[in-house]
């Protein structure tokens, strides 16, 4: 268990290199060996997707992931989502202004698995969104203002575009 | 009253930490030399333990510590009972509570056996596997019926039978109302209620520092200040060394309520022992078996009625599942006994509670917390009370609700919190008229299920009211403080879980302030920042510690009105506290701001009065003499697939009164956010055990949490019915939306399939599998 393996992965714009164990789990790697904290474990069994990051722009669950996958991989998590520190993120924007989270444990995974969905589908219907998000459980919101954001976050999106 | 923030849709302030990834959960704290532990836990649900050999996990490079319960000599205790039984005349109650790490015998699949220390949780894994525990297997309780058989085994073999308790309450005399009564329905009735399942896991970091000489502890809990007075206690030390922090907590619902969990006593204890920072995260599979769950109670339930729908009277018979232990003592169980009551005028009841222990984890509160089981009962005893005699399902209700007049209304039997059970306030039919207008409840009735129904659809209708408890005592306190930055810092000692307190508490102080809610800030569940307070449990967070915080920044305006009179030369009537600053109405040129008061309130020479507090501070508390009652009103239209007996729900309609809402956003939300859990408990979640007492639903892909696929769009109407138990009017909101579902399902269901089959639904949850065989069975009868 003490072989370790050099792995080279970015990780929202900057180049980490570490050495891993193999069957270090990649939510694990970020979370404790990269101290980005922001990306939560819900259930470590690819459920709840809480883990949500985007692997090459793809929404993926780092905890059905080994570090050793992710290398030479681009990653994208939720703190590197927003602009810059004093601007959110139009998804980010549209969850603070819907109340889309109480206890935002879910969150990250929510808003990483709706950025690649809103840049395909600028329009997205309630079926639609209630769709992309049904592999996401939320615990709090019942969903609802979840949907509202989604649409609110299109409108910011479509407009920032335009 | 007009106001300037309490009442508002104001969007949250906590929100931009949890969206950015910046906010701190426990298992996010990282110290340096930190350890890593976890648990091996009994794979028996009832057994003996005849040996445990750790040696092949001890030479395991990386492992630091191994303990079992010898190993915790004179710490090894039970932990304590947290709330004991209500003063009831002849009750019968036994307390038997968790132990640290099981000892001779295990309880329930689950119970830990022994904890591991090593440098990484991988390692730690590693060392749990390899120990051997042998267990002699001992025949398991996991009926309820069947445990207070005679030759049932006895899980505390020190009692003669499995009873943990038994109670009766009554009010008035119910023989007299059968006496009296047209109509007399008796039902055999079962609901079960799942577990929580907050998307965040239980976890603990512990770190002793030796030469501070204080131990810090991150714990999700809902009660940091108990478990900070409790851990002193056992480990010796005094309050003043333990620090315990309830950081960001990712939901809680009820079980990180529960006191003390194992791993709370132990991570500290074993963190001073190795002088290093330990960590435990529970995993997802731990959480089903080791976090408390709800679970089922059986009732023996009788109505009495006139022929024209009055009720006479009400009782009720049943048995509750306590676990394996009780340390919470009887409040789900009296919540079932008193919530049965619900909204109605009922002038009899006579309700017998029995309390089992069985070989399965511990019941505590999860959001309802009991009230789920009683609605269910009345509700159900309402709408077959409505079938015999012919009436509506609406009009049964409305005959029978308490009227606006009789409150404050005393249903003469002990609550949860021991105070007697008297609702504050309520005007119910108003909420009723104004669901039914929202769902159009006549003209489905008369147009629209005929219409659907010639269409060879199943649709049906439903309609359930409830009340809810909330905003119990005994306390809770805070401190506010103008500082002299203009900033205010405001602090509770209640833990928060995702209520929005960091809105909705500084919407109180800005209220009274007239300061920027920017500006204020809040810190809840610090013991080290404030040190007195319950926790956050019974939907009270807003009525107890917000009435706390509503106190002491009153107090504050009030000392800042008092020097400003006197810098400004003006009477204090004629003052206004606005945008930080303290102006003369009059002479709008004449203004202190409040920044520069604080530097006076807390001078450097000079001498402040004896009796006076320093600066534009002030600490009080707020203890309610009993809970506030909120209620509500349910409806919804449901579509039955006859083929697959799965249900689509096509409107929800949530009508509920908490009295003033401080933040309707937050309501809203927390409304929401019950019905979908409510959705999940009648027709999604169950816990299974086998016979053997193993849970065969420890996964989220055996235990079904609804999804956005499952819970629709949930319609709101509210009316504000003041409590006139505290001075912001308010009740609790957190549990009410989960209370009334499973009821209103099965109401529904039946509705639609009523072409189909004439069902009676007596248990909850209802699966498609089980609707399809309640359908067969009801139509063989036919």
């Amino acid at each position: 268990m003490s072989q370790r393996i050099p792995i080279t992965v970015r990780v929202n714009g900057v180049t980490y290199q570490r050495e891993v164990e193999p069957r270090l789990l990649l939510s694990d790697f970020i979370r404790h060996d990269l101290g980005l904290t922001g990306t939560h474990v819900g259930c470590e069994h690819g459920v709840c997707g809480a883990c949500t990051i985007l692997f090459d722009g793809q929404p993926v669950r780092s905890c059905l992931l080994f570090a050793v996958q992710a290398d030479g991989h681009n990653i994208l998590t939720i703190e590197g989502l927003a602009p810059d520190p004093d601007h959110l993120h139009p998804i980010q924007e549209a969850f603070h202004d819907a109340h889309a989270l109480q206890c935002g444990f879910c969150t990250p995974g929510f808003v990483m698995t709706l950025k690649p969905f809103l840049e395909e589908n600028p329009d997205p219907s309630d079926e639609e969104i209630r769709e992309a998000i049904s592999g996401n459980l939320c615990r709090c919101t019942g969903y609802d203002h979840i949907v509202d954001a989604v649409h609110l976050a299109a409108d910011k999106m479509k407009e920032a575009s335009s | 009253m007009s106001t300037r923030y309490i009442g508002k849709r104001m969007k949250r302030n906590e929100d931009p930490r949890l969206l950015t990834g910046r906010a701190l959960f426990t298992d996010d704290v990282h110290l340096p030399g930190m350890l890593h532990v976890a648990f091996l836990r009994s794979d028996y649900a009832h057994g003996r333990i005849k040996g445990i050999d750790t040696s092949f996990a001890r030479e395991i490079p990386g492992v630091v510590a191994i303990y079992t319960a010898e190993d915790l000599g004179d710490y090894w205790r039970p932990g304590p009972l947290l709330v004991p039984p209500p003063p009831v005349e002849g009750r019968v109650f036994h307390a038997r509570t968790q132990v640290p790490l099981a000892r001779d015998k295990v309880r329930h699949v689950g119970e830990p056996i022994v904890m591991v220390v090593a440098e990484s949780r991988y390692i730690a894994e590693d060392a749990v596997e390899q120990i051997f525990v042998d267990i002699e297997p001992l025949p398991a309780v996991t009926d309820l019926e069947q445990a207070l058989a005679p030759d049932a085994p006895l899980i505390h073999e020190d009692l003669d039978s499995n009873l943990a308790a038994h109670i009766i309450q009554q009010k008035g005399d119910y023989a007299e109302a059968v006496e009296k009564a047209d109509v007399v329905i008796r039902r055999r009735f079962y609901y079960d209620h799942g577990v929580a399942a907050a998307m965040e896991n239980r976890g603990i970091v512990a770190w002793w520092d030796g030469k501070a000489e204080r131990l810090t502890m991150w714990d999700t809990t809902q009660a940091p200040v108990v478990i900070r007075n409790g851990i002193a206690a056992m480990l010796g030390l005094s309050e003043s060394q333990v620090r315990v922090i309830a950081p960001f907590i990712g939901g809680a619902f009820g079980p990180k309520i529960m006191m003390f969990y194992p791993e709370e006593v132990l991570l500290p204890w074993a963190a001073m022992q190795l002088n290093r920072p330990l960590k435990w995260i529970e995993d997802r599979r731990e959480n089903f078996m080791s976090t408390t769950h709800e679970r089922d109670q059986i009732h023996w339930a009788e109505i009495a009625l006139t022929k024209d729908g009055k009720i006479l009277g009400v009782k009720d018979e049943f048995i509750h599942d306590s676990g394996a232990y009780d340390p919470y003592g009887l409040t789900v169980p009296i919540n079932s006994q008193c919530t049965l009551l619900g909204s109605y005028d009922i002038p009899n009841y006579y309700s017998d509670m029995k309390v089992v222990f069985t070989n399965k984890m511990i019941v505590t509160p999860y959001r309802g917390a009991g009230r789920q089981h009683g609605v269910f009962v009345m509700e159900r005893l309402l709408d077959l009370a409505a079938r015999e005699l012919g009436m509506d399902v609406t009009e049964i209700r409305r005959k029978n609700y308490i009227p606006p007049d009789k409150f404050p209304y005393n249903n003469e039997i002990i609550y949860q919190d021991f105070a007697p059970l008297v609702y504050d306030s309520g005007n119910y039919e108003p909420l009723l008229d104004k669901v039914l207008a929202l769902i159009e409840y006549e003209k489905f009735i008369k147009e629209e299920q005929p219409k659907l129904r010639a269409e060879g659809r199943y649709v049906g209708i439903g309609v359930v009211s409830y009340v809810e408890g909330t905003g119990i005592g005994p306390y809770e306190g805070a401190r506010v403080q103008v500082e002299t930055t203009g900033k205010v810092n405001v602090a509770t000692g209640v833990g928060t879980q995702g209520q929005g307190h960091f809105t909705s508490f500084v919407q109180v102080v800005a209220e009274h302030l007239g300061v920027d809610p920017k500006d204020i800030y809040l810190v809840t569940g610090d013991t080290d920042i404030f040190h007195w307070g319950t926790g956050t449990f019974a939907s009270r967070g807003m009525v107890v510690a917000g009435n706390a915080i509503n106190s002491a920044a009153e107090r504050v305006k009030r000392k800042i009105l008092q020097m400003a009179s006197q810098e400004l030369e003006a009477p204090v009537e004629d003052l206004v506290l606005e945008g930080g600053f303290v102006r003369d109405q009059r002479h709008p040129e004449s203004f202190v701001a409040l920044k520069d008061l604080a530097v006076k309130a807390n001078p450097l020479r000079g001498a402040v009065k004896a009796d006076a507090e320093p600066g534009l501070e002030s600490t009080a508390y707020f203890g309610p003499e009993r809970g506030a009652t909120a209620f509500g009103t349910h409806a919804m239209i449901v579509e039955v697939d006859p083929e697959t007996f799965d249900v689509k729900i096509l409107r929800y309609v949530a009508g509920h009164d908490c009295g003033v809402m401080v933040n309707p956003l937050i309501v809203d939300g927390q409304v929401r956010g019950g019905v979908a859990q409510g959705i999940g408990n009648a027709f999604y979640e169950k816990i299974v055990y086998d016979d053997q007492g193993q849970l065969l639903t420890a996964s989220f892909m055996d235990y079904l949490v609804p999804t956005s696929m499952e819970v629709p769009h949930i319609e709101l109407v509210h009316t504000e019915t003041p409590s006139p138990l505290n001075p912001l009017g308010v009740k609790g909101v957190g549990e009410a939306g989960a209370i009334p579902v499973a009821p209103l399902f099965v109401q529904a269901v039946e509705n639609a399939l009523a072409p189909l089959a004439e069902l009676e639904i007596t248990e909850a949850p209802i699966s498609p599998n089980r609707l399809f065989e309640l359908v067969q069975e009801a139509r063989q009868k036919v």
